[in-house]
């Protein structure tokens, strides 16, 4: 085990950023800190790089008792959403800032910085500024100065946030097939879903300051341990006692059939290949996501009166009963 | 140079009656006065200049003016640096009571902080003076009392340009900085520090133009005593009440060029898309 997190509290006045939170997060491999914003997740991620330091509890970094390590002690990378580039500095000077502290020989300091900026596909900017780089230019730079240093662990803290949505998801790849080059234990955090789940080998739900779940991508979309976790990982919608994700239900046309739920037509929209249909039955309105074709199939428009039901092939991990109290305040 | 601020323009004669108002309140208020002390300086051509230079007295207090704005500013610059991290990259009880306080010497008349001085340090009935003269170590109307006089007529200058200029950078950078591995002194001398240098050059500028210039609390601390503790602006004064008007102007002339100088200087090579 890499980082190991053990019963970490931290208050900022009266504000409970994280409660006795214990994690540990595996060698070499891909971990997202999921979570709604407010929820501890960054928190975590600074106290893991000693940027603040916890009120209780210890962290260790590869064996290694860092609670009470200064930052330049830890040997770790950190890359921030705003990418914290050293604006007086070249892009090659920045990527270099670590090696030159370390005092490494200027020959050795020159082929290392060159390795890395063909690795993040920044050759031709080396001497540029970072104002004359776009902002994933400029987070593909922080990332190569942090990697400069060969940290233990690479701590991203919503590195892709402050991007826009194409760029995003261009960096989200990238990151990906780097991790896989470079195979040091990084840890990002995200409160987008989508990001967390195409990424990560491994997530840590973290909500109000306290550990929700902790899975694989997989484990975490068809076993939530609880409703947050569901919510927070996919659409969900509701149908009579249980809640589900909308794609897990169908709409039949012809009448009944086993556990199948009456209702009329009130909304379609077209989104792209998928098209969503909100049926509104005796109580509640259901969300239904279809593919264009099945939609095209069953022929329905507004108005019409069908029936909902659970897919019956999705097995035992879809969807959960709900409990009373979850059902008041939805 | 106003001109290339291009959006939101004002069109049609407003615009021409705004900038004609701009301009004759600062020739009247600024440019004519400073003009005619450098005319009047030069109305005997170079004799008032030549007069004041082969005066060993006024050479001295040129000297001392120098010497004294240089270590004030030195001092200002480190502790003015020092004081704007505090404020803002640290939390503490006070924090808001010690930035009013840093505006104490721009609202207060000089001379009130000259006999503050005096009541501090003062040789015989100081609080402070008479132990440290004991020591051997004379404040008030020596160069120490000057060089303290000025130093906090001049205090919040660096700071109140430093401070902003901090609030602004953030301290992302600097905690990238330690993240890599970089030290405090390290993160400041290579981050930070030439992040806020035209914050810092700019505050030094205004400083010694100040302490160059400072007159009312230099005037009580040092005893003015000619060819000692008399300083250049003592001098315009004393010459100007003595009827020596040339040696007055030539030698207020010198110091409004002096720091004059220096913010034309600073102003011109200041890179343009600083902020």
């Amino acid at each position: 085990m890499s980082i190991e997190i053990v019963n970490v509290t931290k208050r900022f006045g009266g504000f409970v950023a994280l409660d006795d939170v214990s994690v540990s997060i595996p060698s070499g491999q891909l971990t997202a800190l999921l979570g709604p914003s407010g929820g501890g997740k960054s928190t975590l991620l600074r106290i893991i790089a000693g940027l603040e330091h916890a009120d209780t509890g210890r962290i260790e970094i590869e064996g290694l008792e860092a609670t009470d390590l200064a930052p330049q002690k830890r040997n770790v990378g950190f890359v921030f959403q705003h990418y914290a580039a050293f604006k007086h500095l070249s892009v090659r000077r920045n990527v270099a800032f670590g090696l030159e502290i370390r005092r490494r020989p200027k020959p050795e300091i020159r082929k290392r910085v060159d390795e890395l900026l063909e690795l993040v596909h920044l050759e031709q900017f080396a001497d540029r500024l970072p104002s004359q780089l776009s902002g994933g230019q400029r987070q593909r730079m922080a990332l190569a100065r942090a990697l400069a240093v060969e940290p233990t662990v690479l701590l991203l803290d919503e590195p892709f946030g402050a991007l826009d949505a194409k760029v995003r998801k261009e960096l989200r790849d990238w990151l990906r097939r780097l991790h896989d080059e470079v195979n040091v234990t990084t840890v990002f955090v995200t409160h987008d879903q989508e990001e967390a789940l195409e990424v990560a080998d491994e997530i840590v739900v973290i909500n109000d300051g306290r550990i929700e779940q902790i899975g694989t991508p997989d484990q975490l979309y068809d076993e939530p341990a609880n409703d947050f976790v569901m919510r927070f990982l996919g659409p969900v919608t509701q149908l009579g006692e249980h809640l589900v994700r909308p794609h897990d239900l169908e709409i039949v046309t012809d009448g009944s059939g086993a556990a199948a739920v009456a209702g009329r037509v009130t909304r379609i929209v077209r989104v792209g290949f998928e098209v969503r249909v909100e049926v509104t039955t005796e109580d509640q309105v259901v969300l239904v996501t279809l593919t264009r074709a099945k939609f095209l199939s069953l022929g329905i428009e507004t108005g019409a009166t069908v029936s909902v039901r659970i897919v019956p092939s999705g097995g035992a991990g879809v969807g959960r009963q709900i409990r009373a109290a979850t059902v008041q305040t939805s | 140079m106003a001109d290339r601020t291009a959006p939101a323009r004002t069109r049609g004669p407003s615009r021409y009656v705004i900038r004609l108002v701009v301009i004759a309140y600062l020739f009247f208020l600024v440019a004519w006065p400073v003009y005619l002390v450098g005319k009047n300086a030069f109305s005997d051509g170079f004799e008032n200049l030549r007069g004041i230079i082969e005066d060993p007295d006024i050479v001295h207090a040129l000297n001392l003016t120098i010497t004294v704005a240089i270590i004030a500013v030195v001092i200002n610059t480190v502790f003015g640096v020092g004081i704007s991290l505090l404020l803002v990259r640290y939390q503490f009880p006070g924090k808001r009571l010690l930035s009013a306080l840093l505006d104490v010497p721009l609202s207060v008349s000089p001379i009130v902080v000259g006999l503050a001085l005096v009541l501090v340090y003062g040789g015989r009935n100081g609080w402070f003076g008479p132990t440290l003269e004991s020591a051997g170590f004379q404040v008030i109307f020596a160069t120490p009392g000057i060089v303290l006089a000025t130093v906090f007529v001049a205090l919040p200058l660096v700071i109140r340009e430093v401070v902003p200029v901090l609030e602004e950078l953030g301290d992302e950078q600097e905690q990238a900085a330690r993240s890599l591995g970089a030290n405090a002194v390290q993160t400041f001398l290579r981050i930070t520090l030439p992040a806020i240098k035209w914050g810092v050059i700019y505050g030094v500028v205004l400083s010694l133009a100040r302490s160059l210039g400072e007159f009312g609390a230099v005037k009580v601390v040092s005893g003015n005593v000619l060819g000692e503790t008399r300083t250049a602006t003592l001098v315009v004064e004393e010459n100007y009440l003595n009827f020596d008007k040339g040696g007055a102007y030539a030698t207020a002339f010198l110091l409004a060029l002096v720091a004059v100088a220096c913010i034309i200087v600073v102003s011109v090579i200041r890179p343009k898309e600083d902020r």
